[in-house]
């Protein structure tokens, strides 16, 4: 029985039916991590009694007529979100002995639907990296070539579910960190609204742009996912009280008279032609589904990348300031004085990219530079989601390629920033203007996996899922596995 | 390059990071091409602009004033690396 | 030279929430080192703020009892910045969009003119935490309970020309926050607190001097010394050729002086931004309308009253609506009695201000209350005890003996206003002081007095003193 090859749907029903326990499924899946995980790294801390643990009691729960809608179902956890009494280190030496006290609320209501928790997926540290390669644990390896990289700072999560460890992963999006990974793993990966979940419990790499999303193969299992997680919570000033439809139930209804909007601006030079192709076969797909495209003009989109990264660092370099060695996390040992115990704990305890962005944050922060950089990229920051807005008023969903080229070898870009940073060049804007967005699989070039990106209008998630489903159902991109992990 | 390594020690001591030399070095180098890239926002005609701080164009919530947590000092003190009856210790400050 | 002084304050007064400003820990002071710092307190990854609504409304009370606008919009923002007392690493504040703006009060100047400060704003942040040196060897132990309690900066024009000035502008913002019951005001505590900003100018002269900054003044007493401490630094400086470093100071109370806090590190660079976990806070007209109908009688109002409606001396007025819990003693007290409110306003200025300094205590841990006294006040109104004997019978009220009335009853205080039983007494006097009566007659007035005196005496001072009087006087002038 092949259940580590099912998708989360299926084990519903399995477990439904009786056809097995989770505590067989569980065991099936920790023995495949154990297997298979040595090749990939895509885990940071399996947490293997812990999910034993659990499945007994989603087996005891659904036994007793208990069961709730995730009941029994296997996840993997980003290493970034909060869980009480296993180790949270974000990918980071910082946090490597760092055992959260509490849960992230995201985590909680999972586990309150009765997921059972396999353990902590990879990451880029502190979510800084397109590649995975800046994690203190080292890259992940991208499933369909072991050489390359399965993008980030999902990568842990999107390798994990790519490679049948789990059906379902949770990662987070703040420039492109669930969408990319997907795209690179033929997976599919979304970004909620900014507001749609908590981000309660998730180590904060850019407040205003964070926004925890699922990892998943198909788009089914996303909105199953997403309905359990989402919705208000008072721990998060920024979650807002807005109704969360039900994602499932909308899948079904069709996408005739859907409007699609290409955006001209991402189909230029930038983008490997051989991805432009598959993106563009699939945008005509949706069309033969009754969607109609019409092109669309974002005049300030190419700001997208130097906004965000004003925005980001700035904000990233204060939210990592509370990593100081005084109350958790590393700290260096023999320091003289308080200076020198701060200097010495962070100068330790981060990596290289996080020390450049938390360099980058302060400078554009620092007195003489605001303006310049910071205020300005707030006002390029307006112009760009004011290309979004303007498009909505046109079309229901955006489309484009959401990479612009396929997975890349591991050491390809990590010289040089300016490169690497490029890779979110399509999915930036979705974070910087709050939008919800989603990246499909839809064909292959060179044996590597391509993703389709969607945009949707705020709280809109439910458009990207119904186009990702309908897709799927014609499809069968999201069903092939990359050899050796069949 | 657009930074020198004056500046770039300025910022390191602000953001209370301790470089190697050759950290130090590799920073003056690709801060310079990060804040070259960045440069390209000048560009923009951002007259009139309001700034955008947030995605939600939304007022705060409020929270009622009650108190809602208990004393939990000694699970959160598990992870410290330093600690003394309750206190958390660091190296004497001298005001 | 004639020199100016220019003094703003910037008072932080802690406001009086059950539950810190971001999260739902509690602010009750005195507990075991953080044991009230909660995750959010303390800065744990992953967790968020989220405004407690009653700063808020405190902040709009004391917008609106300042006279101040309460903004519609404002933002709370991020002030960077390492210290082991700050968790995050940096304060949530406001910066350029405080709550209040535009603010004034009036205080009394040196010549006992009514004069206006202006109050350029007033923000919300959050304190920090404590760090304590004593009994640690080479470490410093940080307390976080405090982190996180919610504080109104409230800043003020530099509109203060000495320090009585400035301590009479604290003063006044003390009664109004207290009136308004949004903060304690204990300075022991710290809940209330000071940072002057102090400069001098060749009097004329329109540009401002040099300032310094005098961190965390926490009596008022302090605020008088360590300004006039700064002023003749400073004077004594800029005569003596040299020019005023722009620096913060620190107020060593106990050798009365402020001397340079020199941060070795660096310049300060607060790097303040918005903060991207809290949105902007909007306050509407319909609920700034809604404080405002609920904000109490203010200190100006009820001063004014109390002279008006009561015909208070205009001191014992001031005395009297200093504190919102006096003014409602008095006015209970009043209302409890028949007696004139200044008679009132007598006792409640005089012997129970004194016996309550004496005991320590506040108004509302008075021995005596507000009935009891004002039975006190109605016994001297219909003459059944003189003023003299009333000190006595409050004496024994203070001590717990009973009320006014219990008291005469027990000790036989009662006045003696039968003019035939005073009459006996003053012919015992006049008959057993044969030389002074002849003094008396030969004009030496003055001896009035002493037989007074020997008539009290002898009634163990419960004749009415006025009928002593004229009965003496007709005797002796027989």
């Amino acid at each position: 029985m092949d259940l580590h090859a099912k998708t989360l749907t299926e084990l519903a029903a399995g477990l439904d039916s009786g056809d097995y326990l989770s505590v067989e499924l569980t065991q099936a899946l920790l023995d495949r991590i154990a297997a298979h995980d040595e090749k990939l790294n895509a885990m940071i801390t399996v947490t293997g009694d812990e999910a034993l643990a659990a499945a007994a009691k989603a087996d005891a729960d659904r036994a007793a007529g208990n069961a709730g809608t995730l009941c029994g179902l296997p996840l993997i956890h980003k290493d970034i979100f909060c869980t009480r009494g296993v180790r949270t280190s974000c990918g980071s030496k910082m946090l490597d002995n760092f055992v959260s006290p509490y849960d992230a609320t995201v985590v909680e209501r999972l586990a309150a639907a009765g997921a059972v928790m396999l353990g902590k997926a990879n990451m880029d540290e502190f979510a800084m990296g397109s590649s995975n390669e800046t994690s203190y644990y080292g890259p992940v390896r991208n499933p369909w070539d072991l050489d390359r990289s399965p993008g980030g700072s999902s990568g842990g999560s999107a390798a994990s579910v790519a490679a049948r460890f789990t059906p379902a992963a949770t990662a987070t999006d703040t420039g492109g960190s669930i969408r990319q990974p997907a795209a690179l793993t033929n997976t599919i990966g979304i970004k909620p609204t900014y507001g749609r979940v908590s981000r309660y419990g998730m180590v904060a790499f850019a407040s205003s742009l964070d926004q925890a999303g699922v990892i998943t193969r198909t788009a089914e299992d996303a909105a199953r996912l997403l309905g359990v997680m989402a919705g208000f919570d008072e721990r998060d000033s920024t979650c807002l009280d807005e109704p969360v439809p039900d994602y499932a139930a909308d899948l079904g209804n069709s996408i005739k008279g859907l409007k699609i909007g290409v955006v001209r601006q991402h189909f230029d030079e930038g983008l490997d032609a051989d991805c432009g192709a598959r993106v563009r076969e699939a945008i005509a797909a949706l069309e033969s589904l009754g969607a109609t495209a019409v092109e669309v003009d974002m005049p300030n989109i190419d700001l997208s990348v130097p906004t965000y990264y004003v925005v980001a660092p700035a904000e990233c370099s204060s939210n990592l300031s509370r990593f100081d060695g005084v109350r958790f996390g590393h700290r260096a040992k023999d320091t003289g004085d308080l200076f020198d115990l701060y200097c010495r704990s962070r100068g330790e305890g981060f990596g290289d990219e996080v020390k450049r962005r938390i360099m980058t944050g302060t400078y554009v922060l620092s007195a003489g530079y605001y303006d310049a950089y910071y205020l300005k990229a707030q006002q390029v920051r307006h112009l760009i989601a004011d290309d979004f807005k303007r498009a909505f008023e046109d079309v229901d969903v955006i489309a484009g390629p959401t990479s612009p080229t396929a997975a890349f070898k591991l050491g390809a870009k990590v010289d040089d920033p300016i490169t690497m940073y490029l890779n979110d060049i399509y999915t930036i804007g979705a974070n910087l203007g709050g939008f919800p967005a989603m990246s499909i699989p839809c064909g292959f070039v060179g044996g590597l996996p391509v993703g389709l990106h969607l945009v949707g209008h705020h709280f809109d998630e439910s458009a990207l899922l119904r186009c990702a489903h309908a897709y799927q159902q014609e499809t069968d991109w999201h069903t092939r596995c990359p050899e050796g992990f069949a | 390059m657009s930074l020198d390594k004056d500046q770039v020690q300025q910022i390191a001591t602000l953001a209370r990071l301790k470089l190697k030399p050759e950290e130090h070095a590799e920073l003056v180098d690709k801060l310079s091409r990060i804040v070259d890239f960045v440069d390209h926002l000048s560009a923009a005609d951002t007259e009139g602009v309001i700034p955008m701080a947030h995605p939600l164009d939304v007022a705060q919530r409020l929270r009622q004033d009650v108190v809602t947590e208990p004393n939990e000092r000694d699970r959160y003190q598990e992870n410290a690396p330093s600690v003394t009856e309750g206190l958390y210790l660091v190296p004497k400050v001298i005001e | 030279m004639t020199w100016e002084v220019v003094i703003g304050l910037e008072v932080h007064a802690q406001l009086a929430t059950r539950s810190k400003i971001f999260s739902g820990a509690s602010t009750a002071y005195g507990a075991e080192p953080n044991t009230q710092a909660c995750l959010v307190d303390l800065g744990y990854p992953g967790v968020l703020p989220v405004l407690n609504e009653e700063v808020v409304h405190m902040a709009a009370m004391f917008g609106l009892a300042v006279n101040a606008t309460v903004a519609p919009r404002s933002v709370f923002a991020r002030k960077n910045y390492f210290y082991p007392d700050l968790p995050k690493g940096y304060q949530i504040s406001q910066y350029e969009l405080p709550i209040v703006e535009h603010g004034e009060l009036f205080i009394e100047d040196g010549e006992g003119n009514e004069k206006r400060i202006g109050i350029t704003r007033a923000h919300l942040e959050e304190d920090a935490g404590k760090s304590i040196h004593e009994g640690l060897d080479r470490s410093s132990g940080i307390d976080l309970n405090r982190a996180g309690t919610p504080l109104l900066e409230i800043v003020s024009e530099p509109d203060l020309r000495s320090a009585a000035e400035a301590v009479a502008y604290m003063r006044k913002i003390h009664t109004i926050v207290r009136y308004l019951g949004i903060s304690d005001g204990n300075m022991q505590e710290g809940s209330f607190r000071c940072d002057a900003n102090v400069s001098v100018r060749p009097q004329g002269q329109q540009q401002f001097g040099t300032r310094t900054e005098i961190k965390n003044l926490n009596s008022f007493r302090f605020v008088e010394r360590a300004i006039n401490f700064e002023i003749e630094r400073q004077i004594d400086l800029i005569e003596d050729g040299g020019a005023v470093v722009q620096e913060t100071r620190l107020y060593d109370s106990a050798r009365d002086e402020t001397r340079s806090m020199r941060s070795k590190e660096e310049a300060n660079d607060y790097r303040y931004f918005p903060d991207p976990d809290l949105l902007p806070v909007e306050i509407s007209h319909e609920y700034i309308e809604a404080v405002r109908e609920q904000l109490p009688e203010l200190p100006d109002a009820k001063r004014h009253r109390f002279i008006d409606d009561y015909g208070l001396k205009a001191d014992d007025a001031l005395q009297l609506t200093m504190s919102r819990p006096v003014a409602d003693y008095f006015e209970a007290a009043v209302g409890a009695t028949g007696a004139k409110p200044q008679l009132v306003a007598n006792w409640v200025v005089g012997d129970l201000s004194g016996a309550l300094n004496k005991d320590g205590l506040d108004i509302g841990e008075s021995r005596i209350t507000a009935r009891d006294l004002a039975g006190l006040v109605t016994r001297i109104h219909d003459h059944t005890i003189s003023g003299k004997i009333a000190k006595q019978v409050f004496e024994a009220m203070w001590s717990g003996e009973g009320t006014a009335d219990e008291i005469i009853e027990a000790q036989g205080l009662r006045q003696i206003t039968d003019s035939s039983a005073i009459e006996v007494v003053v012919d015992k006097v006049i008959a057993a002081n044969p030389g002074q009566v002849a003094e008396y007659k030969a004009g030496k007035d003055k001896l009035i007095g002493f037989f007074v005196g020997q008539v009290m005496k002898e009634t163990k001072g419960q004749a009415n003193p006025g009928q002593v009087n004229r009965i003496l006087k007709d005797k002796l002038s027989g």
